[in-house]
């Protein structure tokens, strides 16, 4: 039942901020919303038991029996670091978002409790309809967010970046339905799924097209070309949910419904998709270099970094999977963190132009400081939180290749290179007309900073709490699936 | 069968009360009689095995629910009637006459179990819809609406009867059974039978518009007052449906080798049709024409994957297609009768104005673009499953194609209402069509959330 409270509690929240429309006071309604989940799930979290690799709190309720579908849910290791990373994540966004003011609050607040309800939903899914539900319920209300209070291309990029998604969810779709149907009981269930014994074709089929949903979301070169330009247009609380929460989606997707329930598919494919992320790495990070607009910096920057979590989901072994998952919270709270300085920047200086800046640091220590924080955490210095993450992406792939790892490995060079290069251009060198006016952060800025900051090192320092939730579920997984790959080979 | 005496009865009943000009009680008496029916029909669940009237009409559970959700949509339909007909003309009592007529006709299309009865059904109801079709007489496309659908429909009527006549030279019955046992215990049948089964399928394919015999939908839904293409669209395409079901369900499922590839390319090419030209509209009115072209290949899902559950399928497909084309076309009504215009621009800026109907025709285009938790995406999940279950992957595929190309109109009307800020004048909501809106799009909603009540009822 708890899982139940977990999942709508934010949906309610919806429902209440959204009867407050116009009034100012929604955004502070949502922010007590949000940090009620949050002390939902570190309630979850302080009796969850990261020993034990059965999902736990579960709920089975038979909701469409004539297809085989049941509302279940439940909370594994793997799940939990995601629930956090939402839960934990909604209240930073929603207090970043206070010095703005979006016209008509109730629903802009509202569809964000809404969006939070569906990621919740996804990241506890038990069985494949509810998963899928899940998964559009996230997308809906970001699209609203982006397509109402977005930038002045937002039309045309938002309708872009929905028929991207929804293209790749309802092929998704075909898939589950085509393994719900090849399953004994003809159930959605995953464990179900994890059971049902199909050829190796099939299995690449269903491989590609869960894959494809997962890559549009995620995104994996060459199925990116929407998120730069989304990423600029979107409000800049609709760009921090989509990279810090909602890309996690395809990642955790590829986790939980790709690998374990078509071990054979991602047998054939898996260099192929390796591949894909290595070359999504390099190519990202060469375009970041000579973007100028800070936003579609960070937006380039966030396909490299999730191009690397992605090379490590897809060699899957222990210390990579380890990696991906606690590289997912990192990224999670680092390009959440870049997105919000880029907006303290631009709401001041009214551009995102990086050429125009310069000289920040001098008018303002106190974001300098902070900004030179989160950046040394998204290029994994030792001791920041990036670092743990990378580090163990890049063992568990040498672990696989060594050339791979090698060439991954190089986004780290690139990554210093043009975070560095962007810190320089807008906070260093001399101050100038625009900047000269530059006031330093305040209020619920320091705040958000400050957590974020203290958060960065606090996991770069002592990361094995989190490592430690994860690591029963992803070891089981692990074996499973090379069982599996050894068994059902020897068995078709 | 009391529901099909008591709409008939009612329909004379509303003549009479028109005659005696009590036109304050039309639609009251109107809505009374049809809830009677809708009851009746209900009660009858269960209860006649057996076909009736010397084999003419079965009341299975079939027919019940096909005749319960199309009462009842008709019953919405007219909620939203209020003060429309005044504005046409002063002959009120007999377009609701027409109506019922039309209801009276459908019923007997989704209950028939001798294709004499079926034919009767189909003409009772379009006779009604070809003079519906035309009301507004001095109106050039209305006029235009009336002519093209009345040739249209007699000329399928026509491949319909031809169909049957050959059937009958075939198998000597005109019976759904006695033509199912011919079909069975013949092992190479005459010709005569493939023949006849070609032709009443183009038939039934030109009544319910699907492509290639759609020509005359856009133009018919077009031309017609809107509350007829509300009416045509909704009600007149689900009994269609279940006409067309009812026959292959009962009378040509042993031949299905013969006619599934030929439902397969009229499925897909509706898809692409409807889907493909609804993009280029730039009028709501005819967007939602070809949309109903592409709805009709999703619903011919159920036909090609033909089994015992097919009639849940179209059921629910039905009713989510018919909840959702309500909330548009009472959109539709609203705007076209306070701005004169219906084209996607007279739609900007509606949500500042209008939330509550911008907020409502939101929920009907996510459904009908299929988006989840939805009652349309229900109906196309089960489509999907269903057809995937008998291995038509591709068709399965072009349809997910189309589904992704559909959203490209579906939700040009989204937005234009909340992404297109432009000042416009508050648009007046009478107190029915609050009522109405407000009624489906919770009923949009809770079919998508909760199926099950809807899903397992045939």
């Amino acid at each position: 039942m708890e899982i139940l409270l977990l999942i709508f509690l934010p949906l309610a929240g919806a429902l209440i901020a959204s009867l407050f429309g116009k009034s100012r006071n929604a955004k502070i309604v949502a922010f007590i919303w949000s940090l009620l989940s949050l002390g939902v799930s570190v309630y979850l979290l302080s009796v969850f038991n990261p020993d034990s690799v059965a999902p736990q709190f579960e709920y089975d309720y038979p909701w469409f029996l004539e297809f085989g579908i049941r509302f279940q849910a439940g909370i594994d290791g793997i799940s939990m670091l995601l629930v956090l990373l939402t839960n934990g994540l909604i209240p930073l966004i929603i207090l970043s978002s206070f010095k703005h003011d979006y016209k008509n609050p109730g629903a802009f607040y509202g569809l964000i409790l809404f969006m939070q309800s569906g990621l919740l939903l996804v990241f506890t899914a038990l069985d494949g309809f509810l998963f899928y539900l899940g998964w559009e319920a996230a997308l809906i209300p970001i699209y609203f967010i982006c397509g109402i209070w977005g930038g002045e291309n937002r039309i045309r990029v938002n309708m872009k970046f929905f028929i991207y998604t929804v293209f790749g969810s309802l092929i998704m779709l075909l898939a589950i339905i085509y393994m719900a149907y090849h399953t004994p009981g003809q159930s959605f269930g995953l464990q179900a799924f994890y059971n049902a014994s199909i050829s190796p074709t099939a299995q690449g089929w269903v491989f590609l097209a869960f894959f494809l949903a997962f890559a549009i979301k995620m995104p994996v070169f060459p199925f990116h070309t929407w998120q730069p330009d989304t990423y600029t247009e979107a409000p800049t609380t609709g760009t921090m949910l989509l990279a810090g929460i909602m890309l996690k989606m395809g990642v955790y997707g590829a986790i939980r419904w790709l690998i374990p329930v078509v071990p054979l598919g991602y047998n054939q494919w898996g260099p192929w998709v390796l591949m894909l992320s290595i070359v999504g790495i390099v190519y990202a990070s060469i375009i970041a270099f000579t973007q100028k607009d800070i936003k579609r910096l960070i937006a380039y920057s966030s396909i490299a970094h999730v191009g690397l979590i992605a090379a490590g989901v897809f060699v899957w072994n222990v210390q990579s999977l380890q990696g991906a998952m606690i590289q997912m919270i990192n990224h999670g709270i680092n390009v959440f963190a870049l997105f919000f300085v880029a907006d303290i920047i631009t709401r001041r200086l009214e551009t995102r132009d990086s050429s125009k800046m310069g000289g920040i640091a001098s008018v303002s220590p106190q974001l300098a400081i902070t900004f030179l924080v989160v950046i040394l955490g998204t290029i994994a210095l030792p001791l920041t939180n990036g670092f743990i993450g990378e580090y163990l992406l890049l063992l568990g792939l040498s672990q696989y290749n060594l050339y791979a790892s090698v060439i991954a490995g190089l986004t780290i060079i690139f990554g210093a290179v043009y975070m560095l290069r962007m810190y320089q251009r807008i906070m260093l060198g001399e101050t100038n007309e625009l900047t000269l006016t530059f006031k330093d952060i305040d209020g619920t800025e320091k705040l958000v900073l400050g957590i974020v900051c203290v958060l960065i090192i606090v996991i770069g320092v002592y990361p094995n709490p989190i490592l430690h939730i994860s690591e029963a579920a992803v070891k089981t997984l692990v074996q499973t699936v090379e069982a599996r790959i050894n068994g059902l080979s020897t068995t078709f | 069968m009391n529901a099909l005496i008591t709409i008939s009865l009612l329909a004379l009943f509303i003549l009479y009360l028109g005659l005696f000009k009590a036109y304050k009680a039309l639609l009251p008496v109107t809505l009374l009689g049809l809830a009677g029916a809708f009851a009746l029909a209900v009660s009858e669940w269960n209860s006649f095995p057996t076909p009736i009237f010397s084999n003419m009409m079965l009341f299975d559970n079939f027919a019940i629910a096909f005749s319960g959700i199309t009462i009842f949509t008709t019953f919405l339909v007219l909620l939203l009637s209020k003060g429309y007909f005044e504005r046409i003309s002063s002959n009120v009592a007999e377009y609701y006459a027409l109506i019922l007529f039309a209801l009276a006709g459908i019923v007997l299309m989704v209950s028939y179990h001798n294709l004499s009865m079926l034919f009767i059904g189909i003409e009772i109801m379009s006779v009604s819809l070809y003079i519906l079709a035309g009301i507004k007489k001095r109106d050039f496309s209305s006029n235009e609406a009336a002519l093209k659908y009345f040739l249209m429909g007699a000329f399928s009527t026509g491949f319909l009867l031809f169909g049957v006549a050959l059937l009958y030279g075939a198998s000597g019955s005109f019976d759904l059974e006695g033509i199912r046992n011919y079909i069975v215990s013949t092992p190479k049948p005459s010709a005569l039978l493939y023949t006849g089964i070609i032709l009443i399928l183009i038939g039934l394919c030109f009544k319910v518009g699907a492509a290639p015999f759609h020509f005359w939908t856009p133009d018919v839904y077009e031309g017609s007052p809107s509350l007829i293409t509300a009416f045509m669209s909704t009600v007149v395409k689900t009994a269609g449906f279940a006409a067309f079901l009812r026959i292959m369900l009962n009378c040509f499922a042993p031949k299905q080798e013969f006619w599934i590839p030929v439902l397969v390319t009229i499925a897909a090419l509706s898809l692409l049709i409807g889907n493909v030209t609804a993009v280029y509209q730039q009028h709501f009115k005819r967007m939602l024409a070809y949309s109903s072209i592409s709805h009709a290949g999703y619903m011919l899902f159920c036909v090609i994957a033909l089994d015992g559950s097919s009639d849940n399928a179209l059921f629910v497909y039905a009713a989510s297609y018919s909840v959702a084309s309500i909330i548009a076309f009472g959109v539709l009504i609203i705007l076209q009768r306070q701005t004169g215009n219906d084209s996607f621009d007279s739609f900007n800026g509606l949500s500042k104005k209008n939330p509550f109907l911008a907020f409502t025709l939101t929920i009907a285009m996510l459904s009908l673009a299929g988006i989840p938790l939805t009652a349309g995406f229900v109906g196309k999940f089960m489509m999907f499953t269903r057809t995937l279950a008998t291995y038509h992957t591709y068709l399965v595929v072009f349809a997910v194609v189309n589904a992704v190309i559909a959203i490209f109109y579906y939700f040009r009307v989204i937005v234009a209402m909340y992404f297109k800020p432009e000042e416009r004048t508050e648009l007046i909501v009478p107190a029915y069509y609050k009522i109405v809106l407000a009624f489906s799009a919770v009923a949009t909603i809770l079919m998508g959330i909760y199926p099950h009540f809807i899903a397992g009822l045939i």
